[in-house]
C-alpha cells in the first residue's frame, strides 16, 4: 500500500489519450481510479501489499520501451507513462483472464451468499467475453470446511486472489491460513488441526471477492438486494471502528467494515463484526419491569417511570446516584446528564465502573489521536490493557504502524499483550509500582526498579530520548491494580517532550460519557463543577460527587437510597463484587436501563427497556475524542424506548423539564454551554473520518501514595480481560458465545516451586475479600510475584478477589 | 556400454576438445578433495586472494561468462547490478535443475562439488560477501550428499569458512535441499524458498534479486555451471578463457542431449561455434539419429523452448541466431525427436508437465495450463471438436500474448519474431507451455487434425442397427 500526500508534485502520465496527473509513488491502479478510469481487479486491496496474481489489472503500458501488458497494481506511476485501458490487447487479455477464473468456477451465484454482491460476478458482466469455451469438468472439493467458528470455505469458488490469506498474515498477524498443493490443484486452506483462530477472521469474509468464504451468522440469511443499508459507528469498544449496518425486514443481519482513514481502515474486530446479534436476541427487555415476588412483571411505562419517579423524588439529592452510561449515545448522555445533575441535583454520577481512570487524566492531558500515535517513526508506550485483546481495530493499527512504519513499541505492561512479539521493550513491572517504573524510565535511571532491570529500562530510555513523536496510550491494564497507579505514571509520563496521550478506556462511549459530564465534579462539554450554572441549566449540584467506587461504598454505609444504572451491570462488572452486592443489599431502590437482563437488571427494583445501539440516531465519541454518527437502522423491540426519552420521560414524571424535545435540541444546547463543542456542527460526524473535539481540563497530578510492604509469602494480583469472555452481550451473540477460554490461574513457572505447585495443578487463591480455587498453569508472559487472571470467564474470576479500596490485591496460593 | 561412456559418471560423454568445467570427470574420485587439490583446484581461490575484488571481477566481467541457468546474462554484468552500500548481500546458488531434459548441473554437483565451492568462493570475494547459500534440488540425494561431504571437508580444510587460507576473507556456504518443485529454479522462487516460504515468484520488475533478494537484501543468483567455470576463468584468465568458443559466447558449454539419437549425454563443447548438426550428428558426439529414422523435431533449450527443426540444424549453438531463430538455447538441454514422435502426444507431454509444475500464483498460467493439457488431452483421445485447434491456440494466445516467437520464413509469409514471447504472467513458466502448442500446430497441424472425428452421421451401436 502506498500512502500519498496530496501536496505531494504531480507526474504527467498519459491514459487512453488524456493527460492525467499522478501523485508521487502512487499506484497507476490507483492514478487511474482517481482520474475516473476504473480498472478491473481482484487481488488488488488498497490496504493491504499488492501482490500482482490475479492478472485482472493488466494494462498497456508504454514506459518508452514499447507497449507491454502490466498489472497496473504493481506499477508505481513513472513520468510520461503511456496507458492503455481499453485498447484491443488490454481488452483481449482481461477478457482471457476472466475466462480463466470463470472456468472452474461454480455458476451457483443463485444459492451463493456473494451473488449481488460479486467482484467476480460484476465483472463478469462489464468485461470478459460472455460466454465460456469450457467443456470440462470443473474442479470439485468438499464443501463447505469450517475454517474456524464463524467462519465456512468453499474452495471450489475461490479465485486464488490472496486476500484472505495475505490478511491474515499481513494485517492480523494469524498466518493460519495458506496455499497449499499445487497449479491447478492450488487451495487455500488450513493446516491440520490449527483452524483460523483469529480474533479478526471475519475480515477476510468481506474482502472475499467471491463467495469462497462465507460467515455464519449471515450465510443463507439474506440476498444482497434486499438489504438496506446505513453507514454508521460501531459501538462495543471505545475505537468506534465505521461500518455499514444492513439490514432486511427490520432485523439487523449484518455489519461491513468501511474505511476510515483515521479509524479502522475498514477492518473489524469479529467481536466488533457480530455484535449484533445480542440485538436481535431473544433475550432482548422490550417492556418495562417492576419487581414482583422473586421476579419481575412487565409493567406499562407510565408506571414504570411513575415508581421510578416516586423513589427519586422522596429521596434527598445527595442519597441518589447513577452508575454507567457507556452505552448511551453522546445525546442521551447530554440529556442524562442534565436530568441528574440540574433535575435531580446529584454529582454522585459515574458512566465507569471502578475499572477506568478518572477523567482529570483522560480529558486532562495532552490527548493524541490513533494517527498521531502511529506515526512513521514515532514512539508508542503501551501503559493499559492488551489492545490485542480489548481494542481489536487499534490493534491492527498499532500492527501496522511498528511493522510497515517503523513505529518503535515500549510495553510497560503487567504482563506480556498481543503485541509482545512487535515491542522493542517489554517491560513488566511489580503490580503497584508502574509509576515507579515510568519515572525511572523518563529519568533515564540504570538502577533495578519495580523488578525490572536498570539495563532495560536504560534501553527503553534510550529509544524515547532517541526523538520520534512520543504517544503513551493510558489506560488500565489490570483491574487488580488501583487507577492511582496509572495516574502516577501518567504523571511521570507527561514530562517527555511533546507527548501525547491516548486513552485506552474500553468501554463503548465511555469517552463521550466523560464529554458529556457523566462523572463526578464534571459538567458536559469538558468542564469542571463550580464554572457556575451552564446555560440551559437551572442549577447544579454544590459538591463534588463520589464514583463508583465511592458510591457502592457509601450505599454500604447506608448513604444511598436510589441507584439508578445506565447500562450498567456492577454485579458483574464493578471489580469488587462484594461491595457491589452488600450495596445492591443496602440501596432502597434500583432503577435499571438496559437492554438485556444482565445480573443488575435481575436484582433491579424498576427495569427500564431500552434502545440498542442500531435503534436510534445519535452521535458516538471515540478513544480520541472523535466524533461520529449513530445510524438508526431498525426500530426497537417491544416498547423499548431511546435513552434520552427515557431520561426526557422521567424528568416530566419528577415535575421537571429539560427543555429539550429533540436531538437537535441536544446540540442547541450544547453549541451554548459546552466551549468543546461549540464550534463543531454535528452533520461533521457522519462524514467517514467523524470530527474531533479538541480541548483540555486543567490537569493536577495526584500522588498514589504508600504501597504495602510486600508480604514474602503473596503474590499480586493481576486481572486482565480477554477478547472473549461471558460478558452479557457476548453470551447474547452465538457467534462469539462459545469462544471463550477456561479461566486459569497464570503464574511464572519460577513461583511454582516456591508455592509448591506444578502446572495443571487445582490451586485456592485466596485474598482479604474471598477466595476461588482453580488450575494454575505457567506463562512466561507472566513476571515473577504476579498472579495474572481473566476476568468475566464465567468461573472462578478476580472479581471475586479484589479489594479496590487498596492499590493493589495480594494472594496467597496454595494447592487446593 | 557404448564408447565415450564412463562407469562412474553415468550420462556423461567423453569427447574431443578442450574441458573447463568437465575436466576431472575421468577420474573416478573427481568429488573427492584430494583428487581435486591434486588436479589444480582452489587454485583460482589462491590467485583470487592475490588480487583485488576488483581485479577479479573485472577477470570474470572480460571472460563473457554468460549465464547457464536460462537468460544467458553475462555473470560479471550481473554481479556489477548489486547497490552500492546495502548490505549484507547474498550469493545464491541455484542448483535446482529440473528443466525438462536438463541434467548437466547434476553432474558437475555430483561429480565436481569442490570445482562449485571454488566458483562460489570467489564470486563472494569479487562481490565482498560472506554468505552463500547453495540450494540443490530435492530429489538429487548423491549431489546433496557430495556437496555435503565436500563442504564439510573443505570447511576442515580452512578453503571455507572463517579466515580462509590464512587471510581476512571468511565466507560461509549454507547448503539448502529443495522440496521437488521446478518453479524454485526460477530465481525469486527460489529465494522465496529458500526463506521459508512456498516457492511462488516475485514480481519483476519492480525488483530484481540483484537489488531486493533474499531477506530484502542484494542477491545475486547463478547458474551451477555459470560458477563452475569461474575457478578456470581465474586460473587461467579470461584472455584464454575466450581463445574458446566464439567471440560473443566464450568458453565451453555443456549441453544435455536426449532422445532418438545414437549417443545421448552430457557434452561439453566450445560454446557458439559448434552447430546443432556437429553436436547431434557428429562422430565425436551423437552420432546421428536412430538407425532407420529420420529427424523430425529438436527442442533446443529445454522444454521451454519453441520446438527446432531440420532447417535449423546448421544454426550455432549460440544465444543470439538461436533466439532471433524464435527459440532459446536455455538450460542447454537438446532433446531429439525422430519420425516415430507422435507431434500431438509430445506436445501433450510438455505441456502437461508445465500444467503440473505452475505454481497456481497467477490466473492465466494455472488455470491456463491445465485448460490446454485439458483439450491436448481430448485431441489426443480423439475425442477433440471441431475448432479445438483454434481455441488451443487462442487459449495460448491469452497466457503468451501475440506473435509467438518464430523465424523468419517466407514460405509460411511469417516476419521474425524473436524469443522470448510475451506473457500475461507473473513469471516464464506459464508462456513456456505455449513453447510446444504453438510449435506443434504450425508444422504439424495436419497430425492435429487427422484426431478430430469428423462424424456425419451419429453413431448407432450394432444391435440397435
Ligand atoms: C520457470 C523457470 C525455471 C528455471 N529453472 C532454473 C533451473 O532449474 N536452474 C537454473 O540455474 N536456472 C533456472 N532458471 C533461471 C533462473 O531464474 C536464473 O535466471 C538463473 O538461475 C540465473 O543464473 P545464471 O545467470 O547463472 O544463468 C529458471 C527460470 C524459470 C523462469
Ligand atoms: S478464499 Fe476468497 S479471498 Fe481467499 S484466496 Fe480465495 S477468493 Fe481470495
Ligand atoms: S506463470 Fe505459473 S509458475 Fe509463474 S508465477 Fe504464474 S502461476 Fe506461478
Ligand atoms: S489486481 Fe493487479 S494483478 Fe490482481
Amino acid at each position: 500500500m502506498t500512502d500519498t500526500a496530496d501536496t505531494a508534485e504531480g507526474i504527467a502520465i498519459t491514459v487512453n489519450g488524456q493527460a492525467v496527473e499522478a501523485r508521487t509513488g502512487e499506484l497507476l491502479i490507483d492514478a487511474c481510479e482517481r482520474n475516473g478510469v476504473y480498472i478491473p481487479r481482484f487481488c488488488y486491496h488498497p490496504r493491504m501489499t499488492p501482490v500482482g496474481m490475479c492478472r485482472m489489472c493488466l494494462v498497456e503500458v508504454d514506459t518508452g520501451r514499447g507497449a507491454a501488458l502490466q498489472p497496473s497494481c504493481m506499477l508505481t506511476c513513472a513520468p510520461d507513462m503511456v496507458v492503455e485501458t481499453e485498447s484491443d490487447l488490454t481488452k483481449k487479455a482481461q477478457d482471457g483472464v476472466l475466462e480463466f477464473l470463470l472456468i472452474n468456477h461454480p455458476l451457483d451465484c443463485p444459492i451463493c451468499d456473494k451473488g449481488g454482491e460479486c467482484p467476480l460476478q460484476d465483472q463478469t458482466m462489464a468485461y470478459g467475453p460472455g460466454e465460456s469455451r469450457f467443456v470440462e469438468e470443473k474442479r470439485h472439493y468438499e464443501k463447505p470446511i469450517p475454517i474456524n467458528d464463524n467462519v465456512y470455505l468453499d474452495r471450489e469458488r475461490c479465485i486464488l486472489c490472496d486476500r484472505c490469506t495475505r490478511f491474515a498474515k499481513e494485517v492480523a498477524g494469524d498466518p493460519l491460513i495458506h496455499f497449499q498443493g499445487r497449479g491447478n490443484g492450488t487451495e487455500v486452506n488450513t493446516f491440520p488441526d490449527e483452524p483460523f483462530a483469529s480474533y479478526f477472521s471475519g475480515n477476510t469474509v468481506q474482502i472475499c471477492p467471491v463467495g469462497a468464504l462465507t460467515a455464519k451468522p449471515y450465510r443463507f440469511k439474506a440476498r444482497p438486494w434486499d438489504l438496506e443499508e446505513v453507514e454508521s459507528t460501531a459501538t462495543i469498544d471505545s475505537v468506534g471502528s465505521r461500518i455499514v449496518i444492513q439490514s432486511s425486514r427490520n432485523k439487523v443481519l449484518r455489519y461491513l467494515g468501511v474505511d476510515s482513514d483515521a479509524v479502522n481502515w475498514g477492518w473489524l474486530g469479529d467481536r466488533e463484526r457480530f455484535s449484533f446479534e445480542a440485538l436481535n436476541s431473544e433475550l432482548r427487555l422490550t417492556e418495562p419491569l417492576i419487581a414482583s415476588g422473586e421476579g419481575h412483571r412487565v409493567t406499562t411505562w407510565s408506571a414504570a417511570l411513575g415508581a421510578a419517579a416516586d423513589a427519586i423524588a422522596k429521596t434527598p439529592a445527595s442519597r441518589v446516584a447513577a452508575i454507567g452510561g457507556a452505552r448511551l449515545t453522546n445525546e442521551a448522555q447530554y440529556v442524562w446528564a442534565k436530568l441528574l445533575k440540574d433535575v435531580i441535583g446529584t454529582d454522585h454520577v459515574d458512566a465507569q465502573l471502578g475499572d477506568g481512570l478518572p477523567a482529570d487524566l483522560v480529558l486532562g492531558l495532552p490527548r493524541a489521536t490513533i494517527a498521531d500515535a502511529c506515526r512513521p517513526g514515532g514512539t508508542i508506550v503501551l501503559c493499559g490493557p492488551d489492545p490485542k485483546e480489548s481494542l481489536g481495530a487499534l490493534y491492527l493499527r498499532l500492527r501496522h504502524a511498528v511493522i510497515e512504519d517503523g513505529a518503535t513499541l515500549i510495553e510497560l505492561t503487567p504482563r506480556s499483550t498481543g503485541l509482545s512479539a512487535l515491542a522493542a521493550h517489554t517491560l513488566h513491572p511489580r503490580p503497584g509500582e508502574l509509576g515507579a517504573l515510568a519515572r525511572a524510565l523518563v529519568a533515564g535511571t540504570t538502577d533495578d526498579v519495580a523488578g525490572v532491570s536498570g539495563a532495560a529500562i536504560g534501553a527503553a530510555h534510550q529509544a524515547i530520548a532517541a526523538g520520534g513523536p512520543v504517544t503513551v496510550l493510558l489506560g488500565r491494564a489490570s483491574a487488580a491494580e488501583s487507577a492511582a497507579v496509572v495516574a502516577e505514571a501518567a504523571a511521570a509520563l507527561s514530562n517527555i517532550d511533546d507527548v501525547g496521550f491516548l486513552s485506552t478506556l474500553t468501554r463503548g462511549n465511555v469517552h463521550g460519557a466523560l464529554d458529556m459530564g457523566l462523572a463526578p465534579g464534571l459538567l458536559p462539554g469538558r468542564q469542571r463543577l463550580g464554572a457556575g450554572i451552564p446555560r440551559g441549566w437551572t442549577s447544579v449540584p454544590s459538591e463534588t460527587g463520589l464514583d463508583s467506587t465511592g458510591i457502592l461504598t457509601a450505599a454500604v454505609a447506608g448513604e444511598v437510597d436510589a441507584l439508578i444504572l445506565l447500562g450498567a451491570d456492577p454485579l458483574r462488572d464493578f471489580p469488587d463484587r462484594h461491595l457491589a452486592e452488600q450495596a445492591f443489599d443496602a440501596v432502597d431502590t434500583v432503577v435499571a436501563v438496559d437492554t438485556l437482563p444482565t445480573d443488575s437488571v435481575a436484582a433491579a427494583d424498576i427495569v427500564l427497556a431500552a434502545a440498542a445501539t442500531t435503534e436510534v440516531a445519535g452521535t458516538f465519541t471515540n478513544l480520541e475524542g472523535r466524533l461520529s454518527a449513530l445510524a438508526q437502522k431498525v426500530t426497537p423491540p417491544g416498547t423499548a424506548r431511546p435513552d434520552w426519552i427515557i431520561a426526557a420521560e422521567l424528568a416530566l414524571a419528577l415535575g421537571g423539564d429539560l427543555a429539550i424535545q429533540s436531538l437537535d435540541d441536544v446540540w442547541t444546547e450544547l453549541a451554548a454551554m459546552s466551549p468543546v463543542h461549540a464550534a463543531i456542527d454535528p452533520a461533521a460526524a457522519a462524514e467517514r473520518d467523524g470530527v474531533l473535539v479538541t480541548g483540555t481540563i486543567d490537569y493536577t497530578p495526584v500522588e498514589q501514595g504508600e504501597l504495602p510492604a510486600k508480604d514474602a509469602y503473596a503474590l499480586r494480583l493481576v486481572s486482565v480481560r480477554a477478547m472473549y469472555d461471558q460478558g452479557s452481550s457476548l453470551a447474547a451473540s452465538p457467534s462469539s458465545a462459545g469462544l471463550h477460554r477456561e479461566p486459569v490461574l497464570a503464574l511464572h513457572a519460577a513461583d511454582f516451586e516456591k508455592l509448591g505447585v506444578s502446572a495443571g495443578d487445582e490451586v485456592s487463591v485466596t485474598s482479604a475479600r474471598g477466595g476461588v480455587t482453580l488450575a494454575v498453569q505457567s506463562d512466561p508472559g507472566v513476571p515473577r510475584g504476579s498472579a495474572v487472571m481473566v476476568s468475566h470467564l464465567g468461573g472462578p474470576d478476580p472479581y471475586d478477589l479484589i479489594d479496590t479500596t487498596t492499590l493493589v490485591t495480594e494472594v496467597l496460593v496454595e494447592r487446593a | 556400454m557404448a564408447e565415450g561412456y564412463i562407469t562412474h559418471a553415468p550420462g556423461y560423454v567423453l569427447n574431443d576438445g578442450p574441458k573447463i568445467v568437465t575436466s576431472r570427470f575421468v577420474h573416478d574420485d573427481s568429488f573427492t578433495l584430494t583428487r581435486s587439490r591434486a588436479t589444480g583446484g582452489y587454485q583460482g581461490l589462491e590467485a583470487c586472494l592475490a588480487k583485488s575484488p576488483a581485479e577479479v571481477h573485472d577477470e570474470v566481467r572480460e571472460a563473457v561468462l554468460l549465464g547457464r541457468g536460462g537468460a544467458g546474462f553475462p555473470a560479471g554484468t550481473k554481479w556489477g547490478f548489486c547497490p552500492e552500500g546495502v548490505w549484507p548481500r547474498y550469493l545464491v546458488v541455484n542448483g535446482d535443475e529440473s528443466e525438462p531434459g536438463t541434467y548437466k548441473d547434476r553432474l558437475l554437483m555430483e561429480l565436481d562439488p569442490h570445482q562449485l565451492i571454488e566458483g562460489c568462493l570467489i564470486a563472494c570475494y569479487a562481490l565482498g560477501l560472506s554468505q552463500c547459500f547453495l540450494y540443490v534440488r530435492g530429489e538429487m540425494a548423491l549431489a546433496q550428499e557430495r556437496i555435503a561431504t565436500a563442504l564439510n571437508d573443505a570447511y576442515d580444510a580452512g578453503l571455507v569458512g572463517k579466515n580462509i587460507l590464512g587471510t581476512d576473507f571468511s565466507v560461509d556456504v549454507v547448503l539448502h535441499w529443495g522440496a521437488g518443485a521446478y518453479i524454485v529454479g526460477e530465481e525469486t522462487a527460489l529465494i522465496e524458498s529458500l526463506e521459508g516460504n512456498r516457492g511462488m515468484p516475485r514480481l519483476k520488475p519492480p525488483f530484481f534479486p540483484a537489488a531486493i533478494g533474499l531477506y530484502g537484501k542484494p542477491t545475486i543468483v547463478n547458474n551451477v555451471e555459470t560458477l563452475s567455470n569461474v575457478p578456470w576463468i581465474i586460473s587461467n584468465g579470461a584472455e584464454a578463457y575466450k581463445r574458446h568458443g566464439s567471440e560473443s559466447s566464450p568458453g565451453t558449454r555443456m549441453f544435455a542431449v536426449s532422445g532418438h539419437v545414437k549417443r545421448p549425454g552430457v557434452y561439453e563443447v566450445e560454446h557458439g561455434v559448434t552447430t546443432f548438426r556437429d553436436l547431434i550428428y557428429g562422430d565425436n558426439h551423437c552420432q546421428g539419429i536412430r538407425d532407420g529414422h529420420q529427424l523430425k523435431m529438436f527442442i533446443p533449450g529445454g522444454g521451454s523452448a519453441p520446438w527446432f527443426f531440420e532447417e535449423h540444424l546448421d544454426l550455432p549453438l549460440e544465444a543470439r541466431p538461436v533466439g532471433a531463430a524464435g527459440s532459446m538455447l536455455g538450460s542447454g538441454a537438446i532433446v531429439i525427436m525422430d519420425d516415430s514422435t507422435d507431434a500431438v502426444q509430445a506436445c501433450l507431454r510438455v505441456v502437461r508437465f508445465f500444467a503440473r509444475e505452475s505454481c497456481g500464483k497467477c490466473t492465466p498460467c494455472r488455470e491456463g495450463t491445465t485448460w490446454e493439457e485439458q483439450i491436448l488431452r481430448r485431441i489426443y483421445d480423439g475425442h477433440g471438436r471441431p475448432g479445438d485447434i483454434d481455441m488451443l491456440l487462442d487459449v495460448a494466445d491469452n497466457i503468451s500474448p501475440g506473435p509467438y516467437p518464430v523465424a523468419a520464413d517466407e514460405s509460411q509469409g511469417l516476419e521474425a519474431v524473436p524469443f522470448p514471447p510475451k506473457q500475461t504472467t507473473i513469471c516464464p513458466l506459464g508462456p513456456s507451455s505455449v513453447a510446444p502448442i504453438v510449435s506443434a500446430i504450425r508444422r504439424f497441424r495436419p497430425e492435429f487434425e487427422a484426431r478430430i472425428p469428423v462424424r456425419t452421421t451419429i453413431p448407432v451401436s450394432a444391435g440397435q442397427r
